[in-house]
């Protein structure tokens, strides 16, 4: 049995969730192999290749897949995997792209953001906005699965000494072509991997007041989400959603501002360690889930904050 | 050019689902039932094409239970012209509803097909895109603009850092995520229009699909539930307690 790892990057360097993703392959047990996809992307199979428990890298190097168009990745996925008995890539927005394609061209079903391995064909799974775990049982020869990042401890980055194969099955399908991007470029930790998080709702009032938690973000090198509620408004962009239909973090420290604590704001954050409400409404649901609520205007305490770290 | 959405008859999102006692599932006895709000996106997105012009006809499809239709009629309602039950009992699941939507496909030839991104009782986020993969198609999934423009459609995707913009064939398939349009409300009058609105009623054997499971659910439990913890007086408390307490900030 063998376990396929689709490596996750920006064709210069690795992201840090491929490391959970091998951990969840791990959990599946057998030899794991990684594919790397991209364009002049060698330098990030060469990372890949370290990886504590990896055996061998795949690299698929090819201008088709340099913005990870999902057409050409899928195609590439389900005929590099068809060996495999498990094809595993992260739950982000490029794994959720191209993995349930890929399940199709393979005619096999997905089980999407696993959170445990119980076994070689069974895991568990949220459901509902996280307000129900179902354990599932997969019976197809392929079982093609997205791994919530935060809910596996990452393997160790060095240490291991595959061997590195290209793969040479490139198509571009003539579907899709990219044309262009707009990165958020930031120096803070990613929200997906940062180990502290301060998060604004739509009590900030406008993109403005959010200076006053970079500030403190800065000092604690934290990373700064948002509210559906705050992106909606134009507050900030959309990558900083947090949410059932945003981005699942589970930091050391959470600190919401602001934030009622919608259920669908709670399943993007519940599973972090520690939890910090500030918010003016004592019956805010957030203090529901919160280890320390602070009732005030977060106008005068998050400065007080700022000035007390 | 026409328009197949796909719509999904879920919980409503207000509603804080239980999970039932024997673990067999979430109690949706008596729970409000609404279109999935993506779904409701995919609606306006297409009824916003058809208002410019764009786009011809509009066939709301869904793959559910009989009561299902309350969520064609409201889709109808939306503006729709017509629409398609698949009708079944079984517990559906994305690989399965793909191929009955490629039937659909097939059956209707749309240029266009808009979907919700996920299904917000199931979270799979996966439909769209096997629908595509079995239709040969393209796909932009996540959408927050869609612009049909010369045999065409350019899509700016919701993506991890950021925004990504695409340019696809058509027939193609879009995923909406939420900064794509904000839905409008049915007024009465769309709403007694939408009753007289053809709905056509198929079999999964009449398409020729099966809709067998492939993941099997063996248990449902509730998440494990969080300690509610304590207020603080002050900024100065909140400090110290993080600080000398759950020692995470130095
Ligand atoms: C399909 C769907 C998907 C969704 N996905 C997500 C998601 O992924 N993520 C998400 O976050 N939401 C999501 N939502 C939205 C969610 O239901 C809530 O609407 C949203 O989370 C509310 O954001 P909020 O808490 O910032 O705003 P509100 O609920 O308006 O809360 C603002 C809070 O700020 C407090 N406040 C105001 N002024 C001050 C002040 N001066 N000082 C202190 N406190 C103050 C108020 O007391 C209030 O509690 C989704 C909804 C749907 C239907
Ligand atoms: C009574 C009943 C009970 C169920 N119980 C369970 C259960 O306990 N566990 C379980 O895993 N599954 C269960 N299902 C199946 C589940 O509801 C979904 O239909 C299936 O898993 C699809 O996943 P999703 O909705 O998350 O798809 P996603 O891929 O998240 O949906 C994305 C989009 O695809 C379209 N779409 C999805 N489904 C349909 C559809 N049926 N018809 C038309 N368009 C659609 C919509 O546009 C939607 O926004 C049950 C279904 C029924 C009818």
């Amino acid at each position: 049995m063998s376990v396929l790892v689709y490596a996750e990057h920006d064709n210069a360097a690795l992201k840090g969730v491929t490391l959970s993703v091998v951990a969840a392959a791990k959990a599946i047990g057998g030899d794991i192999t990684v594919l790397v996809a991209g364009e002049g992307c060698a330098a990030v199979a060469g990372e890949a290749a370290k990886i504590d428990g990896v055996s061998k890298v795949l690299l698929a190097d090819n201008a088709a897949y340099g913005h990870q168009l999902a057409e050409n990745i899928a195609a590439l996925v389900a005929e590099v995997g068809k060996d495999y008995g498990h094809i595993l890539a992260a739950a982000t927005t490029t794994g959720k792209n191209f993995a349930p394609r890929a399940a199709a061209l393979l005619d096999v079903g997905m089980i999407s953001e696993i959170q445990s391995v119980e076994s070689a064909d069974t895991f568990k799974r949220p459901i509902y906005a996280g307000n129900a775990i179902a354990t599932v049982q997969s019976s197809d020869s392929i079982k093609v699965i997205t791994v919530r990042g935060t809910s596996f401890d990452a393997v160790a980055a060095e240490g291991g000494s595959a061997s590195v194969e290209s793969v040479d099955v490139a198509a571009d399908a003539g579907l899709s072509s990219f044309v262009g991007e707009e990165i958020a470029k930031s120096d803070r930790p990613e929200l997906a991997g940062a180990k502290i998080v301060i998060s604004g709702g739509r009590g900030m009032q406008n993109g403005d007041n959010f200076e006053m938690l970079y500030k403190v973000a800065d000092k604690l090198g934290a990373a700064v989400g948002a509210s559906r509620a705050a992106v909606d408004a134009g507050f900030v962009p959309n990558d900083m959603q947090v949410g059932q239909t945003g981005k699942i973090v589970a930091p050391e420290l959470y600190v919401a501002v602001g934030i009622s604590g919608a259920i669908q704001h709670l399943a993007g954050m519940k599973d972090s360690k520690v939890i910090v409400a500030i918010n003016k409404d004592e019956e805010a649901p957030i203090f529901q889930v919160a280890d320390y609520g602070l009732v005030a205007d977060l106008f005068e305490a998050v400065p007080e904050l700022d000035s007390k770290l | 050019m026409k328009v197949l959405v796909p719509i999904k008859r879920v919980v409503d999102y207000n509603v804080k689902v239980r999970v039932k006692a024997d673990q067999s599932g979430v109690d949706l006895a008596n729970v409000k039932m609404a279109m999935n709000p993506f779904c409701e996106i995919a609606v306006e997105e297409a009824v916003r094409l058809k208002e410019k012009g764009v786009v011809t006809e509009i066939v709301a499809v869904t793959v559910g239970p009989k009561a299902s239709q309350e969520q064609l009629r409201t889709a109808m309602a939306l503006g729709a012209d017509r629409s398609i039950l698949v009708e079944t009992d079984e517990q559906t699941q994305p690989l399965g509803v793909a191929k009955a939507l490629k039937a659909l496909v097939d059956k209707e030839q749309p240029d266009l097909v808009i979907l919700g991104k996920q299904a917000i009782d199931d979270d799979n986020n996966q439909t769209g895109q096997m629908l595509a993969a079995l239709a040969g198609m393209s796909q932009g999934t996540f959408a927050s603009v869609v612009e049909v423009a010369d045999g065409k459609v350019k899509v700016t995707r919701e993506i991890d850092g950021g925004l990504q913009t695409v340019e696809l064939t058509l027939p193609a398939v879009v995923t909406t995520d939420l900064r794509l349009n904000e839905p409008r409300y049915a007024s009465l009058p769309n709403i007694m229009k939408a009753k007289k609105k053809p709905l056509e009623t198929l079999s999964p054997a009449d398409i020729g699909v099966d809709l067998t499971p492939r993941v099997k659910t063996i248990k449902v439990e509730p998440p494990a539930e969080r300690q509610a913890g304590i207020k603080v007086a002050s900024v100065e408390e909140l400090v110290d307690k993080l600080k000398n307490e759950a020692k995470v900030i130095s």
